[in-house]
């Protein structure tokens, strides 16, 4: 009975989603039609009565914009903003036959800018399949490998179709201009922008790069989008239906993710500070230390607090059925994160240098200062210990690589060795919830702590864009008004991981229920749930 | 006839083999399997989750002897396989009823 009600609510709201489709051809919010219809009205006549052709200067400049990562079309302004040239006249970088989401009159991409995007968003695929993959799959007992696998793919292959449909446009949609001072837009994206990934293009979309397809911008994005819900299966592993999760996530998604992504790194976001100037929280987060971790982090502890513990937990011996997975597993998300942090750079330029420098320098760190605790309080440092020392390093550094000199990387890879192996060895163990794949202590903690560093060792000389609206809060100081800013930002997010998470746990619980039977859970669910076994020897 | 079942420590298992062998026995059946007796077991911990492990891995030898040859071969296991620490292993033997040689029919003594 349950099944079928659920597959009648499945088709009601395909049904629904189609025609809501159908009807916004023709009802696409105000706002987004006046702005696309001003710049379409531009595009149609650049200049009134202009007989000039770009000029060989403004040709030069325009190419110059591309090694700066700076606007291509500023040299074809005036002071106000209108088109000096008609582009109809001489061959120019401009093409006014191209259009993004937001409108028209753009540039090519940029050939270089462009090509590190499109290897960023390979690489961070490569993060969840099978870097993930194999480092959650090698942590579980032999019995349910093949269910986290099976997650990993089933999250990948569900966030896409949701993305596409409207989680784009949700987070990233908008042009900011006339949306700045509307709050509600300011935390909950419109699903409504881009539906069915409308007018995303091979042309940039000048809110996030001047130089990088949008398409692939968002394809980049949905690799993040991808990771996220990954990440929480580390909390609920070996426990949680094939079915539960599927619908978890669905709602977890919109309720969580995309208002999330879209607070931070929207145009128009509440938290976006580093590019919303009327931005209510000044927040920073460069690749997703509160997007990614803190929100896949905290939701794993609040669904494993829910969830229960595994049958048999803690006295039940339950080790890693094989190392040798999670050593590759890890390895492959230190090689895949350089796309996620270096890419968040959205540009091949001063900024991805920096990332990835910092990127580099915490995780190294941060993957010695591990096992060296271990060594010093348990006698033996363990190749686990190398490996999640890497990835804490990795976590902590996320929300700060664009941000941070590499001096502020060592420290932050200090931290990421000592505060998340604390939570790992003691605070687990005093709180006696089952976080199976420490979610919790390594993104959740690690996100959080890393959002708060970010705070203190942003420095202006380590990106540009942070002297556009963030000269006040951004002062070189450890103690600097940007920390309180993160800790405004940091408390948002855990507000909305925690009404969100506890919402999507009960809606799932209630349509599907969450834990599989006592027989399934023995068994391993790789059988009951996949008929599939792992290893036949 | 008898049959032999050892139980010894893993990196035993080639000095009992070249032991037997110069006694001339060359046929032997070797699992890996996992025990424990009076040797205690390890401890494990996987990220601050501590496990005693009482099941160690052993390895388990079987082989069918005349019984004129089952006190030398007996000698020669014990031997190869001591080190004197705990965990050294044990032997039982068994008396074994029939032997069929698979390839030739060949029964009893002169299938072994």
């Amino acid at each position: 009975m349950k099944r079928y009600l659920l597959i009648l609510g499945l088709i009601a709201t395909t049904a629904l989603s189609v025609f809501t489709a159908r009807a916004d051809d023709t009802n696409a919010p105000a706002a987004t039609n006046a702005v696309a219809a001003a710049t379409n009205a531009v595009a149609a006549a650049p200049t009134p009565a202009s007989t000039n052709a770009p000029s060989v200067e403004q040709r030069l400049e325009s190419i110059e914009a591309y090694f700066q990562n700076g606007d291509p079309t500023a040299t074809y302004k005036d002071t106000n903003g209108n088109w000096t040239v008609n582009f109809g006249l001489g061959a120019s970088i401009i093409n006014t036959n191209l259009s993004n989401s937001i409108g028209g009159n753009v540039a090519y991409p940029g050939a270089g800018h462009n090509a590190w995007l499109l290897t960023s968003t390979a690489l961070v695929l490569f993060m969840t399949l099978p870097g993930l993959a194999l480092f959650y799959g090698g942590l579980v007992r032999k019995k349910n490998v093949l269910s986290v696998l099976a997650q990993c793919f089933l999250i990948t292959g569900l966030v896409t179709i949701l993305y596409v449909i409207c989680g784009y446009g949700m987070i990233f949609g908008g042009t900011g201009a006339a949306d700045k001072e509307d709050l509600i837009k300011a935390i909950v994206g419109n699903p409504k922008i881009c539906w069915m990934f409308a007018n995303v293009t091979s042309a940039p979309n000048p809110n996030y790069s001047y130089w990088v397809s949008e398409n692939v911008y968002a394809m980049f994005q949905m690799m993040f989008a991808i990771i996220t819900p990954a990440l929480i299966v580390g909390s609920i592993a070996e426990r949680m239906k094939f079915k539960a999760i599927l619908v978890f996530m669905t709602l977890w998604m919109f309720v969580v993710y995309f208002t999330q992504g879209h607070m931070v790194w929207g145009i128009n976001g509440l938290m976006n500070g580093c590019w919303n100037a009327n931005a209510a929280i000044k927040g920073l987060d460069f690749a997703g230390g509160t997007v990614v971790h803190m929100t896949s982090g905290w939701s794993g502890l609040i669904l494993c607090i829910i969830l229960g513990k595994r049958l048999g937990f803690p006295k039940e011996p339950m080790p890693p059925h094989s190392i040798v997975l999670t050593y590759i597993g890890a390895s492959m998300l230190w090689v895949g994160w350089y796309g996620f942090n270096s890419g968040s750079a959205v540009a091949a330029d001063v900024v991805a240098a920096n990332a990835f420098t910092t990127t580099t320098i915490a995780t190294a760190v941060a993957s010695f200062v591990w096992p060296m605790w271990e060594w010093i309080v348990k006698g033996k440092p363990s190749v686990l210990g190398f490996c999640s020392g890497a990835v804490a390093g990795l976590v902590l550094i996320t929300p700060a690589c664009g941000y941070v000199l590499p001096s502020g990387a060592i420290w932050i890879g200090i931290a990421a060795g000592t505060i998340p192996w604390f939570f790992c060895y003691k605070v687990k163990g005093w709180l006696g919830m089952d976080d199976a794949l420490d979610a919790w202590s390594v993104h959740g903690i690690g996100g959080m702590t890393g959002a708060i560093m970010t705070g203190m060792l942003a420095r202006q000389a380590a990106n540009p864009n942070l002297a556009t609206f963030l000269s006040k809060t951004v002062t070189d100081h450890v103690f600097q008004p940007q920390l309180i800013e993160q800790l405004k930002t940091v408390g948002v997010t855990l507000v909305l991981v925690f009404v969100g998470t506890i919402f999507c746990a009960y809606v799932t619980k209630m349509l599907v229920g969450l834990r599989p039977t006592e027989e399934v859970e023995m068994a391993g669910l790789d059988l009951a749930e996949h008929g599939e076994e792992g290893y036949h020897s | 006839m008898k049959k032999i079942e050892a139980i010894i420590k893993p990196f035993k298992l080639e000095e009992v083999k070249d032991a037997l062998s110069e006694l001339g026995i060359e046929g032997m059946t070797v699992s890996e399997v996992k025990g424990f007796g009076r040797q205690k077991g390890h401890t494990e911990i996987y990220r601050g989750s501590e496990y005693t492990v009482d099941f160690l891995p052993k390895i388990k030898i079987e082989l069918v002897v005349a019984d004129n040859q089952a006190e030398t071969a007996i000698g020669a296991i014990v031997k190869a396989a001591k080190t004197g620490k705990i965990g050294d292993g044990k032997v039982f033997v068994s008396s074994v009823e029939q032997a069929i040689r698979i390839r030739t029919d060949e029964k009893g003594d002169a299938a072994i």
